[in-house]
């Protein structure tokens, strides 16, 4: 019998077989946070270090004025940095919440209870799967334009609520957890809302914080809902002013400093949420299979 | 009140509302639509399939460029990236945990950017002066004598789109992948070397993806969506719809062009609808692909 030589998943510690493993996703991972790393160091250029060159990668002096320039120029639009963020923030967090909340109760439904249409149902969000927006931006405003929800913070928030990717997932992890902790609490008079809020809820936490992220995702870097549900500036969101920044700046190079600044402020917190939660994400995961 | 909720309805009523108002009423729209000459003022006239017609044997840009240029970039994109995933996830399953959480989030953060956010970087980056990186490096080198037009010459756009794709390839259908490669039972392997397994090619079609089949699927499903979802990305790249020449011109520009641009609603809902069929259909060759492998 040949010793097992083959393939080692989630190895305790560091062998040298592991090289040749190494020896691609190193370069492979430097390559592909090289424009993550420009921006951060673009961010932070004096505009000396943006007009420089040859060009230089990495900056020398770094300073706050791209930062700066964005609420300067923000406070000359008119519309002050402060209420882009404000609006951002209120839109995102609501969002988020709701779209946890919708997803989740409805994911339960479809993994626990029984009703007509259900089998169809999961079908059909499984077909919505491949549903990409883009491709429908113009029966979606002119539907969103008959319910008269055009200038409302809502519609930057319901239209990116119902995430079929959302509740494939959470319904998949859900069909994970035994039924007989279910029927126990059925039996001790407990109505299915109940269960769902008490017993279900703090069961699939890993799934929930993926739908948080993935929406968190889809709403904190939306910019269609900005650019044509709503006319009122004062209502717009950060990645609404940001995505402007280039037709608002005169000055390309000046312009680059911001607009790096700017990508800056809409990544980090995605990637912070994510290295937070990235535990919870990598286990609802296990569970994405389709079958 | 709580305790009274019983029943599916209460569970499932704003999920199915959302759902079929922003995506499955706007998809019937667009289908409905497709049928019409819309210019957004006067009501919608029914003109069959005329838009379809045209859009199939008049539309020069669209069967010149848009098409083969759409066909080229998901075809390249998808698979590779596709493929990118599943090597990048089947080496990461085999290193050791700090290592590996590290590296995931590395190669998973590009899909958080948001598309426009990053067009900063490919700009700088291929600018058309001695001040883009690329050129200041090729000059400097001695490579070339003039700094070259990346994003505004027709040669170079496409090329530069599906890298900048692939960069960003690395999303939600890596991790699934990577999930599902990191809970295959460790003793499959065992067994199966004890019964005559003889390498690690061997390993990977018999034992490897077999047993992740649902995550390969769900990843294949989420990359060509990806695929078709960044289209966006050559408008970006060179600043213009149409892009130069129609270089960089996908589907999603397309619809763009004539829905927002040239107020032709109906037409650009045709343009919409033969869209969705393609992502239909190619997720659909991908499943069986996938499928026969059982």
């Amino acid at each position: 019998m040949a010793k097992f030589s083959g393939m080692k998943i989630n190895p305790k510690h560091f062998h040298r077989s592991q090289i040749k493993f190494f020896i691609v996703l190193i370069p492979m991972a430097i390559f592909v946070s090289l424009p993550m790393l420009f921006i951060v160091s673009h961010a932070f250029k004096p505009m000396n270090e943006l007009f420089a060159f040859p060009p230089r990668f990495l900056v020398r002096r770094p300073t706050l004025d791209n930062f700066r320039n964005l609420v300067s120029v923000a406070a000359n639009t008119g519309i002050p940095f402060s209420r882009y963020v404000f609006n951002s923030v209120l839109v995102t967090s609501v969002g988020v919440f709701l779209s946890i909340l919708v997803t989740t109760m409805a994911a339960y439904a479809l993994s626990k209870l029984k009703f007509k249409g259900k089998k169809l149902l999961f079908e059909i969000n499984t077909l919505a799967l491949m549903f990409v927006p883009i491709a429908v931006t113009i029966p979606r405003y002119l539907t969103i334009a008959r319910l008269g929800l055009i200038d409302r913070y809502l519609v930057l928030i319901l239209p990116l609520i119902a995430l079929p990717v959302g509740l494939f997932l959470v319904k998949q992890f859900i069909d994970q957890t035994p039924n007989e902790v279910i029927e126990s609490a059925k039996i001790d008079g407990a109505s299915e809302m109940q269960i769902y809020l008490r017993i279900i809820m703090p069961i699939i936490a890993p799934a929930v914080a993926t739908v948080g992220i993935l929406s968190f995702q889809l709403i904190w870097n939306d910019v269609v809902g900005s650019t044509l549900y709503v006319d009122d500036e004062s209502m717009k969101t950060l990645s609404f002013y940001f995505s402007t920044l280039a037709s608002l700046v005169g000055n390309p190079v000046a312009g680059q400093g911001m607009m790096a600044a700017a990508s800056l402020i809409m990544f980090v917190p995605n990637i912070i949420i994510f290295i937070f939660l990235q535990n919870k994400v990598m286990n609802t995961m296990a569970h994405s299979g389709l079958k | 009140m709580i305790r009274k909720m019983n029943g599916p309805w209460w569970f499932l009523t704003p999920y199915v509302v959302l759902f079929a108002t922003f995506i499955v009423i706007p998809v019937l729209l667009a289908i409905g639509l497709s049928f019409t000459y819309f210019n957004t003022i006067e009501t919608p006239e029914f003109v069959g399939l005329r838009n379809y017609i045209e859009l199939l044997t008049r539309d020069e840009v669209f069967m010149q460029h848009v098409l083969p240029n759409t066909i080229r970039f998901a075809f390249i994109v998808g698979p590779i990236g596709y493929g990118m995933s599943f090597v990048l996830a089947w080496m990461l399953a085999q290193i050791p945990h700090r290592p590996r959480t590290l590296l995931a989030i590395v190669l998973y953060s590009p899909s958080m950017t948001a598309g426009i956010a990053m067009a900063v970087v490919w700009t700088v980056l291929f600018s058309g002066n001695a001040t883009g990186y690329l050129n200041a490096w090729l000059l400097n080198v001695g490579l070339v004598q003039e700094p070259i037009q990346f994003l505004t010459s027709p040669q170079y756009l496409m090329s530069i789109m599906i890298v900048v794709s692939l960069w960003g390839s690395m999303g939600v259908g890596f991790l699934a992948m990577l999930a599902g490669i990191m809970n295959i039972d460790q003793t499959l392997y065992e067994a199966a070397y004890m019964d005559g397994l003889k390498n690690r090619w061997q390993e990977i079609f018999y034992i490897t993806i077999p047993s992740m089949k649902p995550q390969m699927l769900f990843g294949a499903v989420m990359s060509v969506v990806g695929t078709f979802q960044v289209g966006a990305i050559g408008v970006q790249l060179s600043g213009a719809n149409p892009t130069p020449q129609y270089a960089g011109q996908l589907m999603v520009n397309h619809i763009e062009d004539f829905g927002f641009i040239r107020f032709l609603m109906g037409y650009a809902s045709a343009v919409s609808v033969v869209l969705l069929i393609m992502i239909y259909s190619i997720s659909k060759v991908t499943f069986s692909l996938l499928g026969e492998r059982d």
